[in-house]
């Protein structure tokens, strides 16, 4: 009876210096989920997800505080990962929440007073330009983000949407249509 | 302009000819087993394949696809026939329709129509008919000169389409057991299989008149074969393993487990072998892949027949390996150019 | 006799080569206009250095490479630059590129060239640099720079593979440009190797092409060279493409995204070889090349053009018959069908095939895959097209990823003998841009998100040193009481007899004395050393304040 209790305990001690050990060891610093979901949101740090970030927005998402469809700029399909990532059901962007054509911001240089409001509100710092100076955006840089749109006092930043050109023109989904054959009797 | 990308040019083939090529194939076992059991077969074929291209037409139609470009593509037909050869020759003309329909309209178009079905749709059909009515489904014909009685062409339209017979004849004295059911029954009642193959209904490899319509089959595989429209995996692999199974177990005890050629001349096992198995649809895709599908549907039929309570295997044989195929195709992937070794 | 190797699949599709074969290569008529691309090659678009209204000569640099992967651009004939804007180009796009479009003066006037007669003795760096400014492109139809493939280690390259297969159907320029010159081949031949200092030369060539073969044979019994094989290779699509004929003359198999180099071999197709010959022996940068006319027109053949033809004056030559619907640039494999039959010929086209309805007739509508997998016989990259198929369609790109989309060649074949019609290739294609373009999305985002990050952490990093700026002002403040208040205290109380005994109060004492130095070192400079005016000034405002409290003070008083 006692040697039982004895092994017993020795056993649960043992574990438990395991698992303590094993805390330690094994400790992983933040939540890898969070980075997992931030890995797959589109970083343009817009806020349109009502978050100040696309990480806090991960992180809310990792809470269960917010939903997956509340990302535009990552459209259905970073809705799809999110969904795949985290095992749930895809859900489609609801109400006001749609997603615009990429774009980037475009300074019209005869109006720019040079007053650096929007590159305080730049998340990415692309734009540049000092007071008083003309400013002028590094389209490369651009998340398209719109955030410097509003702060700007002669509302003179365009969103303008990414043309297609030679570099990002990319071969279409294959759509034949399923022929009328010639007896007619066919449709689709 | 054949399309506004590469490549402009295609080789004139379709599923249409590929299906037509099919078809064809069966011919010769299809002559062989009028030439054995009267017309009655071509009627059944007839009617499976009037509700094969019905109820083709009625679903395409129900899901607003277009009718006439899958209609043409033959693999209704082909469904029907394979259906119709595998029931029995004096099945009511409903149990071919209940067959057909189900399959085509359940096993095929449930699940997304041709190239989407999962399943062997004839098998399913076939399935669904000895599980619903296995009483109907042994109405076997005994081929022309054995047993006492034979039946006029017009008598067998009488039985299938109004269920009357002749004065005098019961159902008994015109049909009779397959001989691979035979076969079971006397083994149960133990028999040797020496003295069981000397009934009248065996012939010199397996059931008489049975043999020469595989051996049909078995000529419309090679014909397939020639034209390059199925690849030797399924077959050779399916046929040699059944051979080795049964050689392996008749080798063992000769007196309790038939010869392998007796198994390879019945039942469905040719047809099978070039003409179910083979359905590309429903078989792997990988070389691979398709030798141990032929093998492991060679071992179920195998054992379904020797062990198992139905008279023949390869249906269930065949649908039980559909079920793996998802898995045999993606565990086979073959090496891909430059690459070492199989993907991980 | 060599071994030769057999890559999985391929297809006979009828070549349809003999009609263009009948009659030799000949020179392409001045055109009109000639519309030059600035991007034909891979890597950076050529930078412009010509303006609208110049006038250039005949192999004159136009477009000078732009960074280490480019190529140059000349002037294919003398004349005047009418405008350097964006044309549509050939390419599967339609889309616009910046072109130069040259009208001819009709005189073909060279700009001095510099030959060289005795090339071995130049150095490998000064050749490359010839053929880099000559804009010699692989020719065979990838464009790449040959310089930047003709750089090789002491004895890395084993074998330098020449393709004349030309597998693709219709097309036969290289077939005649074999036939003719032969022996200028040769020499770049020679010349590639020396650069790769290649051990052994296999010339593939595809066994339809008897008269090629011969005549290159000839040349290198003529020549006397050393371990360079003519091979007769099986005619089967698509036997001419790198990775098959690397594969059929030598066994080794190329992976996707593995270098032939890192195995010892290195391909170049023998047009090529042609233009590293001209290039470095007569100075002639790339502005023409053999293209081969052929389709629905009268008289099939090849022509020697100048690079910027448009391709209906081209076509024109060799008379196009009523009926063209449009002209496809390649074979009709893997060709591209152009988006105007205006637009010029550029250093990857080696074929221009009038299409009609009758060539190639309208695609079946493309009906259910039923697995036969007739597709995977054929791939010569071994791959299971179906299944890819499957994926691409569903946008299921992962797992396209994962069976293998990139090894994909696109050489068709697959698409060639479905039996459902499906256009395979063209799901390859689509799914192979999506998972680029999301990739490049993804570096963007990760870019965005390094941003980010570095911005936050900026900002919280100036808040902090503001934060401890003020802090530090304000402690400096808080000192500058405390101080103050000493030096009030310290005669007050008159004990610094009595402190010095005790070290700690001497200490304190010291500290005192020494802030009391620091306030005085505070105090404002500018009330020491005063004029004497100033001083009085001070005084004087000292007696108004004395005579303003004294007059205060009465008034309460009273």
């Amino acid at each position: 009876m006692i040697s039982a209790l004895l092994v017993m305990a020795a056993i649960a001690g043992i574990l438990g210096a395991i698992l303590g050990f094993a805390a330690i060891k094994f400790r992983v610093e933040g939540n890898p989920l969070v980075a997992k979901i931030d890995a797959v949101l589109p970083q343009t740090q817009c806020g349109q997800c009502g978050f100040p970030g696309c990480k806090p927005y991960a992180t809310a998402i990792a809470e269960g505080v917010a939903d997956i469809n509340m990302c535009p700029p990552g459209g259905e399909e970073g809705i799809q990962k999110l969904a795949d990532l985290l095992g749930m059901e895809f859900k489609p962007f609801g109400g006001e929440t749609k997603p615009k054509p990429k774009s980037v911001a475009v300074i019209d240089e005869s109006t720019c007073i040079g007053c650096t409001l929007c590159i305080q509100a730049c998340p990415v710092d692309a734009i540049v330009g000092a007071a008083k100076q003309l400013h002028t955006i590094i389209a490369a840089e651009c998340t398209g983000c719109e955030l410097c749109v509003p702060p700007c006092p002669v509302d003179c930043i365009l969103m303008v949407p990414i043309a297609e050109n030679l570099s990002n023109w990319k071969w279409k989904y294959p759509v034949y249509a399923l022929t009328v054959s010639s007896s007619g009797n066919a449709a689709l | 302009m054949s399309g506004f990308f590469s490549p402009f040019i295609t080789k004139p083939v379709s599923v249409s000819q590929i299906m037509l090529h099919v078809l064809f194939a069966l011919i010769p076992g299809i002559a062989l087993y009028v030439w054995f059991y009267g017309p009655a077969i071509l009627v059944s074929i007839t009617l499976a394949s009037i509700t094969a291209l019905g109820i083709e037409a009625l679903m395409l139609k129900i899901q607003h696809k277009p009718v006439a470009p899958y209609l043409k593509d033959n693999s209704a037909l082909l469904t029907a026939w394979l259906l119709a050869l595998s029931i029995p020759t004096l099945a009511p003309w409903w149990l071919v329709v209940v067959g057909t329909a189900f399959a085509i309209s359940i096993s095929k178009h449930l699940y997304g129509g041709l190239g989407n079905n999962p399943f062997n749709p004839a098998m399913v059909g076939y399935a669904v008919l000895i599980i619903s009515f296995p009483a109907y489904m042994t109405h076997w014909l005994a081929p022309q000169g054995v047993g006492g009685v034979s039946m006029s062409f017009s008598d067998q339209l009488g039985y299938m389409f109004q269920g009357l017979l002749p004065d005098g004849l019961t159902l008994d004295a015109v049909t009779m057991a397959t001989p691979l059911d035979t076969l079971k029954t006397q083994l149960h009642q133990h028999s040797q299989i020496e003295h069981i193959l000397n009934m009248p209904i065996y012939g010199h490899l397996a059931g008489k008149g049975g043999e020469w319509v595989a051996g049909g089959f078995l000529l419309g595989g090679f014909y397939l074969f020639a034209k390059r429209l199925i690849s030797w995996h399924l077959p050779v692999a399916f046929l040699g393993s059944l051979f080795l199974i049964a050689g392996i177990f008749h080798l063992f005890d000769p007196a309790h487990y038939a010869a392998p050629l007796l198994h390879l001349f019945s039942g469905a096992a040719m047809l099978g072998a070039f003409f179910i198995l083979t359905d590309p649809v429903t078989s792997p895709t990988t070389p691979r892949g398709k030798l141990i599908f032929a093998a492991g549907a060679a071992l179920l039929t195998y054992l379904i027949r020797v062990f198992g309570g139905f008279p023949d295997g390869i249906a269930f044989a065949t649908l039980l390996m559909n079920i793996t195929v998802p898995l045999l195709d993606a565990w086979t992937q073959p090496k891909v150019f430059g690459k070492k070794e199989k993907r991980s | 006799m060599k071994t030769l190797y057999q890559f999985h699949g391929g297809i006979h599709p009828p070549t349809n080569k003999t009609q263009s074969t009948q009659t030799p290569i000949r020179l392409a008529q001045l055109p009109v206009k000639l519309v030059i691309p600035l991007h034909q090659h891979v890597g950076n678009c050529a930078k412009p250095v010509v303006e609208a209204g110049d006038y250039v000569l005949k192999g004159q640099l136009i477009g000078r490479p732009d960074g280490h992967l480019s190529s140059a651009i000349h002037a294919s004939t003398s004349g005047t630059i009418a405008a350097i804007d964006m044309q549509p180009v050939a390419h599967a796009s339609g889309m616009a590129d910046l072109c130069v479009t040259l009208i001819p003066d009709g005189l073909d006037k060279w700009i001095e060239l510099a030959p060289c007669d005795d090339w071995q003795s130049l150095p490998h760096t000064e050749l490359r640099h010839i053929l880099r400014n000559a804009g010699v492109v692989g020719l065979g139809g990838a464009v790449f720079p040959s310089d930047m493939k003709l750089y090789a280690h002491k004895h890395k390259i084993k074998t330098l593979v020449l393709n004349g297969a030309e597998c693709e159907p219709f097309i036969t320029c290289d077939d005649l440009l074999m036939r003719e010159r032969a022996g200028e081949i040769l020499l770049g031949i020679e010349m590639m190797r020396t650069l790769l200092y290649a051990e052994e030369v296999l010339i593939g060539i595809e066994d339809n092409k008897p008269e090629a073969i011969a005549a290159m044979q000839a040349a290198v019994t003529a020549g006397g060279y050393a371990r360079m094989e003519v091979i007769a290779v099986p005619t089967i699509y698509p036997g001419g493409g790198a990775k098959q004929l690397i594969r059929v003359l030598t066994g080794i198999e190329v992976a996707a995204g593995v270098r032939s180099t890192n195995l010892g071999v290195q391909c170049f197709n023998v047009g090529t070889a042609y233009s590293v010959w001209r290039a470095i022996r007569y100075g002639e940068p790339l502005i023409s090349r053999v293209v081969t006319v052929t389709g629905n027109v009268a008289h099939p053949q090849n022509f020697d053009a100048l690079i910027g033809t448009p391709m209906d004056e081209l076509v024109a030559q060799a008379d196009q018959l009523p009926g063209t619907t449009g002209y496809i640039m390649g074979g009709p494999m893997m060709g591209v069908l152009m988006p105007s039959m205006q637009v010029g010929m550029i250093k990857a086209t080696n074929c221009i095939i009038a299409s009609s309805d009758q060539l190639f007739p309208a695609a079946k509508p493309a009906v259910s895959c039923i697995r036969c997998t007739r597709c995977a016989d054929v791939c010569p990259a071994e791959l299971q097209p179906q299944e890819l198929y499957w994926f691409a369609k569903a946008k299921n790109l992962d797992k396209a990823e994962d069976y293998h989309l990139f090894d994909c060649i696109e050489c068709g074949a697959c698409s060639y003998v479905c039996p459902s019609n499906i256009p395979l290739v063209q799901y390859y294609r689509f799914a192979k841009s999506e998972i680029w373009a999301q990739e490049a999305g993804k570096k963007a985002a990760d870019a965005a998100r390094e941003r980010h990050e570095y911005r936050e952490s900026r900002i919280e990093r100036e808040k902090r040193e503001k934060a401890e700026k003020l802090a530090a002002k304000e402690k400096a403040a808080q000192d500058a009481r405390a101080q103050r208040a000493a030096l009030a205290a310290v005669p007050e109380t008159g004990t610094m007899p009595v402190a010095a005994e005790n070290p700690v109060q001497q200490k304190i004492q010291a500290a005192i004395e020494h802030a009391k130095l620091q306030a005085a070192a505070a105090k404002p400079k500018n009330t020491e050393q005063l004029t004497p005016h100033q001083l009085a000034e001070i005084a004087d405002i000292e007696a108004r304040r004395a005579r303003v409290r004294e007059l205060a003070k009465d008034n309460t008083e009273e």
